[in-house]
């Protein structure tokens, strides 16, 4: 099926953004079972899944051409949401390269790459581009290759190097972050960013995560699940902009809660890049009120449960005690306390619009 | 992780570089193209011979821009295990094999200030790997080849691409003759050394890099098929509940594989740490790189794939 794109939508200000009954469907609800706690959670990267976000390598979906102009107008006011140093370059026509082929052969409608030799064009007719370019000749682009592509996707992008035995944050375009500077961050190993992290340190999950990064393959791209929760379906939740968007917190009461809270999902993927061994990291955020949750049984009753139980330094960590306790009132009396299946799978076909 | 699913490879052109020396080109059987090869990459082939299956690695020796075929050279050694002496005398152009996805263990540093790539023999490969890319970059770089004086010739053909305005030279005077200190001495501060070869060249390269006070970090070596052979051992395999006996030149996990065992493995040269598994009774005589020298003297796991037992029976957990 044919996705209608809807470019007039907003992340700010007037809020318009809002979900199709289709879209809600393929939402990668977060929680398998009906608690949370912190684990390596990472399953290789197949296309097909439990909703249709994983059907592609990198998911386009209705809101493509509005994140895509929420993008570019942040990068207008704060050019370092896009950073790249300068050893990384490899690595940005690697990742250009990577997006590039795989969403022309996910979205032959949309996407189209054509090469001759190191002479490539690419097409991309939601945005209306149009581009040839020398494969490897940065000067060929308007804009470094890393930059180029990423302002094309939906998603937050960064680029890890692999050295010493650790990972190094090199590289990122960054718009749609849950809390987090990349201006702040790059350059810092695996542990340094991970740093603010509580209860995960203790439980050995970030050594053992990145020994297992270490030796992520070429050709087996792995994901996993985070996620958070934001008032109003705004992007661009960044601690430069905290004055903007922090003051949103206070704005929620018990008759607004369902409307304004919304479960923001991070759909992380790792991918080891060919000619550089860096990694490619896309942080795909997807978000979702508490209201559109409530349609779907399953989930109201599993994110009902996940929420009342959760281990308050998680909930301290993601910033959301001031208003956890009345997402939870909320749907108290739509969890009519039976059990649920498995797994994230909406476990329904259709949803009356 | 689990290795990715192999595909079919047609054999497309075979070229004898030298009496010991073949160039094979595949190319993917169901048409299209491969993915890019990864730059010091290398790839898994499965060979059968009747019922004996055999697995060896190859680096890839195709540039990234190329990936309507990929190229790997293979040596005949006089003493083959078989993978190499099948391919040099039984595999005919239009042939098909299994290969797997291709993986990289051996990357070029991002960071590096300069490249210093020395290559042992057939350790040419994976510096052919690496040319391309390193041209591409435009980054600083300088190749000694070590090699046979029959050798020469030979490799000079296969480096003459990128030799134009590098410093690039082929050594066929020996080991003697080859001043490796002097190397290593005279390169400037962020230089990484890349070294693959025979397993005393790799060594030699990290021994004299160390006592030259360059950083390990800074030092990187390709295990390319180690010496896997050694006095024959029993080994038990709990889990499966069978006993397998393993040969004088054959390898633990070619043993496990043979007695129609599903063993998890990836590089098989003691790198990529997939294979490692819990070792329940015996003592391992470690031969890999991946387990830490602490891993390595608490004894209670062992790389199948290049590591034996010290002892007649070993006992472990697959």
């Amino acid at each position: 099926m044919t996705v209608q794109f809807k470019p007039a939508e907003t992340f700010r200000d007037t809020f318009t953004y809002k979900k199709s009954p289709e879209d809600l469907l393929r939402f990668p609800f977060p929680f398998p079972e009906d608690s949370y706690m912190y684990s390596v959670n990472i399953e290789p990267h197949v296309r097909g899944g439990p909703t249709a976000a994983f059907q592609a390598q990198f998911d386009v979906d209705e809101h493509y051409i509005a994140e895509c102009k929420e993008r570019a107008r942040i990068l207008a006011e704060d050019p370092k949401r896009c950073q790249v140093l300068p050893h990384m370059m490899t690595a940005e026509w690697d990742s250009l390269e990577m997006i590039m082929e795989n969403l022309a052969a996910d979205y032959p409608e949309h996407f189209t790459l054509s090469k001759d030799g190191d002479a490539w064009t690419w097409v991309n007719r939601p945005l209306g581009i149009q581009q040839s370019f020398i494969f490897g000749k940065a000067e060929t682009l308007p804009c470094g290759p890393f930059e180029y592509i990423t302002r094309q996707a939906q998603g937050d992008f960064t680029l890890q190097d692999q050295r010493e035995d650790n990972l190094f944050v090199d590289g990122g375009m960054v718009t749609s972050q849950a809390d987090w500077s990349l201006e702040f961050d790059i350059g810092m190993s695996f542990q340094e960013w991970h740093g603010p992290v509580p209860l995960a340190h203790e439980k050995g999950v970030f050594d053992r995560a990145l020994k297992y990064l270490l030796r992520l393959q070429y050709g087996q791209p792995v994901r996993r699940l985070n996620w958070t929760m934001t008032v109003n379906p705004r992007l661009d939740t960044s601690p430069e902009n905290y004055p903007v968007w922090g003051p949103d917190k206070a704005s929620v009461t018990p008759e607004n809660v369902a409307e304004k809270v919304h479960l923001r999902v991070e759909l992380q993927t790792l991918y080891r890049l060919p000619r550089s061994n860096a990694i490619l990291f896309g942080i795909r955020c997807y978000l979702t009120s508490v209201a559109d949750i409530a349609k779907v049984p399953k989930w109201r009753r599993r994110l009902h449960r996940v929420l009342r139980d959760l281990h308050p330094d998680i909930a301290a960590y993601k910033g959301i005690p001031r208003y956890q306790q009345m997402v939870v009132d909320y749907l108290a009396p739509l969890d009519d306390g039976s059990a649920t299946s498995p797994g994230i799978a909406p476990d329904m076909e259709k949803i009356e619009a | 992780m689990t290795a990715a699913q192999p595909f079919n490879v047609r054999v497309r052109e075979i070229v004898e570089l030298a009496p010991s020396l073949k160039r094979f080109s595949f190319e993917p059987v169901h048409g299209g193209v491969f993915p890019t090869p990864p730059a010091g990459g290398h790839v898994l082939l499965t060979l059968r011979d009747g019922a004996r299956v055999m697995k060896n690695a190859y680096s890839l020796v195709s540039p990234p821009s190329e990936r309507s075929r990929y190229d790997i050279i293979v040596r005949l050694v006089a003493q083959s295990r078989g993978g190499s002496s099948h391919l040099h005398r039984k595999v005919a152009p239009g042939d098909v094999l299994e290969m797997a996805n291709p993986v990289s263990l051996f990357p070029l540093i991002s960071t590096a200030k300069k490249h210093l790539l020395i290559g042992g023999g057939i350790g040419i490969t994976p510096m052919l790997s690496f040319l391309p890319e390193l041209k591409a970059r435009g980054a600083r770089f300088e190749l000694h080849q070590l090699a046979t004086l029959e050798e020469v010739p030979v490799f000079e053909r296969l480096l003459a691409p990128y030799a134009a305005g590098e410093e690039i030279r082929v050594h066929g005077g020996g080991r003697a003759a080859f001043d490796l200190a002097g190397l290593l001495a005279r390169q400037p501060l962020g230089t990484h050394v890349y070294v693959c070869g025979p397993h005393s060249l790799m060594e030699a390269v990290a021994s004299t890099a160390a006592a030259l006070g360059w950083p390990k970090t800074k030092v990187h070596k390709e295990s390319f098929g180690g010496d896997i052979t050694g006095l024959p051992f029993r080994a038990v395999l709990r889990k499966s509940g069978i006993e397998v006996e393993v040969g004088e030149s054959q390898s633990l996990l070619e043993a496990i594989e043979a007695a129609g065992v599903e063993a998890p493995c990836l590089c098989r040269g003691g790198a990529c740490g997939q294979c490692a598994t819990p070792l329940v009774e015996g003592e391992a005589e470690h031969r890999d790189d991946f387990l830490s020298a602490e891993e390595k003297a608490a004894g209670t796991l062992i790389m199948t794939c290049v590591s034996r037992a010290r002892g007649p029976r070993i006992v472990i957990d697959l």
